[in-house]
């Protein structure tokens, strides 16, 4: 199985009384009151220190997403990011960006182009993942009609695989896209494109056009076990329908992850940090969550049925509940054997072969983020790569130019 | 004032690409209704009009039980869609009466085929901005705060009529997050889509009905409007928010009737 640490990237000091003050945590924050930038440059050398460690400490993949105005990810360009892990990254890593916000980006050719760019600076290196985007950042940051997510969304990702894989230069005529010299240079490295990697919430679209490209499908939730089981369950139901076959490799899940040396010393660690993240990080008003025509019809039918349960884990957070986290699966916590054993459970009765690891969660300071990378990479992820090695499958959505295996001695890790 | 019951039928157009709920009652020279986001309803001062109208209201495409958004892509589409309702109907010209949402489409009509509007009333109508009255995100008010937002009196008993899905049913939360993409869809993210360029073509006699506590649409937008629009007429009705229709319903009904006679 493959390990990506895969970063947020949060404001890790908002005030305590945050949740009550302002209206979400996603979209309206007030920047100048809430956004320090002298904060922010801390932060951000903070962030790409862990994520460097996690690639000297043999990590498979690194994760970087996007999001905007956005107190618990305020990654705009998760490309800047992945530039910067390009040059600093000796072992190899992966770089999963996941993604760009396709809907974005008016002409998209600019995915296409930055994208390319990164393929080529990492040698190969490049996941190029292919969000939706939620509708906080898509329909009130950017402002695209609720109606026209998907459509641009599926426009994009069409003009993108031809700038990618047709010789230029050529005309593309579409409905927001309408260029007459589609002509990126480069076109990327890998052939005959980095690997898609698509994420997803649960939207039955989504689902089909994992499986019909063949691409992976992610699920970055923060909602456990028992919510992601409803969703994977649904796409490999989908895979069987339309005659996919079952690699695990096709499939990506995202857990929040604490180790310790003890249960009890994980609780005593990280529970504030947790804590922070459900009650703050998830402040966000059902009415930003989905704009009116963001979800197709078929999915608005879809998502109706299944119920949310941020509430669930923002009520178990209020009440200083670790054991309801840890329970329900929110948070994988423990020693390492704790978490070796949870997650060689979750990752099989989910199917997945890709663990997104959240091991930077909240308010969780630099030196603890260290310690919960340096003790997965040493203590649990050895216990976990041979999780599909029984069943012999093949992962062809790893990109080409990354490490494929184990680091091998220490060499290479050095500075 | 009688209560009419109206007569509802699917009106199909452009072969069937099309399938609008509409209600109609009443005899007389056409009357078409726009409404606003809140949905289609049969109130009183659709009553009072049809006593010497035929009053047409048909539902916004892909609002509620009405089909066809997938073919309006944008608001010169749904102009179009509406001039050809109008063919559907056999309505050579008609009064608009537009609430709201259902304003901006009444005005847009008003302005790109002016011979097909005798007479316009506007009601708290969109599409116009200012930067020191920037409308409201529609969808992105808290439940609570609405009817301070719409109506003059927040405590009054209007405010526990006012439109809203009920949370538990799954059904009417669908409903209702339909009727609103289909409205966002040209109103989105902000509400000004160039009508201030066009009004200047509006040839019509035009009232304008505001309510002056209307917090969603400021009462300074009539100025606007009735600047832009030669002759148009303002009132400002004290004691009403965004729907003066209801909440202060005999003056605007009066208002509104006297008008249109």
């Amino acid at each position: 199985m493959k390990s990506i640490f895969f970063h947020l990237m949060p404001y890790r000091d908002l005030p305590d009384d945050f949740e009550e003050r302002y209206e979400s945590v996603w979209v309206t924050p007030p920047n100048t009151e809430l956004c320090d930038p002298v904060k922010v440059a801390q932060y951000y050398k903070w962030n790409l220190d862990e994520l460097e460690l996690a690639d000297r400490l043999g990590f498979d993949g690194l994760g970087v997403n996007e999001h905007h105005q956005n107190a618990y990810g305020f990654m705009a360009s998760p490309n800047l990011m992945a530039a910067a892990l390009a040059r600093r990254t000796p072992n190899n890593s992966a770089i999963l960006v996941l993604g760009n916000t396709l809907a974005l980006y008016s002409p998209a050719l600019r995915v296409a182009e930055e994208f390319a760019m990164l393929d080529c600076l990492t040698d190969g290196r490049l996941a190029a993942g292919f969000p939706v985007g939620t509708s906080m950042d898509v329909n009130r940051c950017y402002g695209v009609t609720p109606t026209e997510t998907r459509p641009r969304f599926y426009e994009a990702h069409d003009l993108i695989m031809k700038a990618w894989t047709q010789p230029g230069p050529f005309p593309y005529n579409g409905r927001f896209n309408k260029l007459r010299y589609v002509n990126p240079w480069p076109q990327p490295l890998q052939k005959p494109h980095p690997p898609v990697w698509l994420a997803g919430g649960g939207s039955v679209e989504t689902y089909e056009m994992a499986v019909n490209f063949d691409y992976t499908y992610n699920f970055l939730s923060f909602f456990g076990y028992q919510f992601a089981k409803k969703v994977m369950d649904t796409f490999w139901e989908t895979a069987d329908r339309l005659g996919a076959d079952r690699n695990p490799y096709r499939a990506g899940f995202a857990q929040q992850i604490c180790v310790a040396e003890t249960d009890a010393q994980a609780e005593e660690l990280y529970q504030e940090h947790v804590n922070y993240f459900f009650k703050k990080c998830l402040h966000v008003p059902p009415y930003f969550m989905e704009t009116p025509g963001y979800r197709t019809k078929r999915s608005t039918e879809f998502i109706l049925k299944t119920n949310s349960p941020a509430e669930m884990a923002a009520s178990a957070a209020a009440r200083n509940d670790w054991k309801s986290l840890v329970d329900a699966g929110f948070v994988i916590a423990g020693s390492p054997e704790t978490v070796t054993e949870r997650l060689r459970e979750a990752c099989r009765g989910l199917r997945v072969g890709n663990l997104i690891a959240l091991l930077q969660i909240g308010s969780m300071p630099h030196e603890l983020t260290k310690r919960n990378i340096t003790l997965f990479a040493e203590q649990v992820m050895p216990n976990i790569r041979d999780l599909w090695a029984d069943e012999g499958w093949e992962h062809k959505w790893w990109p080409q130019g990354a490490r494929q295996g184990q680091v091998v001695g220490t060499a290479v890790a050095g500075e | 004032m009688t209560h009419v019951e109206p007569e509802q039928s699917f009106v199909e157009v452009c072969g069937g690409k099309f399938k609008i709920r509409t209600l109609q009652a009443g005899h007389g020279a056409p009357l078409l209704y726009l409404h606003g986001a809140g949905g289609l309803f049969w109130d009183p001062l659709l009553d009072a009009l049809a006593a010497d109208h035929h009053v047409v209201a048909p539902e916004h495409p892909g609002a509620g039980e009405s089909q066809g958004l997938e073919h309006v892509e944008d608001l010169w589409d749904l102009v179009l869609y509406y001039n050809e309702l109008l063919d559907t109907l056999g309505i050579e010209s008609a009064a608009v009466l537009g609430h709201s949402f259902g304003g901006m489409v009444a005005a847009e009509l008003a302005a790109t085929s002016p011979h097909r509007v005798e007479r316009l009333v506007l009601i708290a109508p969109f599409g116009l901005w200012r930067d020191d009255h920037p409308v409201p995100d529609i969808s992105g008010i808290p439940p609570a705060s609405l009817p301070g937002l719409v109506l003059a009196d927040p405590d009054g008993p209007l405010a526990a009529m006012l439109p809203s899905p009920d949370p538990t049913d799954p059904e009417s939360l669908f409903r209702a997050s339909l009727t609103m993409s289909s409205i966002l869809q040209f109103i989105w993210p902000l509400p000004d889509k160039g009508l201030s360029k066009r009004l200047y073509r509006v040839k019509s006699p035009t009232l304008l009905v505001w309510g002056a506590q209307d917090g969603l649409v400021h009462p300074a937008y009539g100025e606007d409007f009735a600047a832009a629009i030669d002759g148009a007429r303002l009132e400002i009705i004290d004691g009403a928010g965004h729907l003066p229709q209801l909440e202060r319903a005999e003056q605007t009904i009066g208002l509104i009737t006297d008008f249109l006679r």
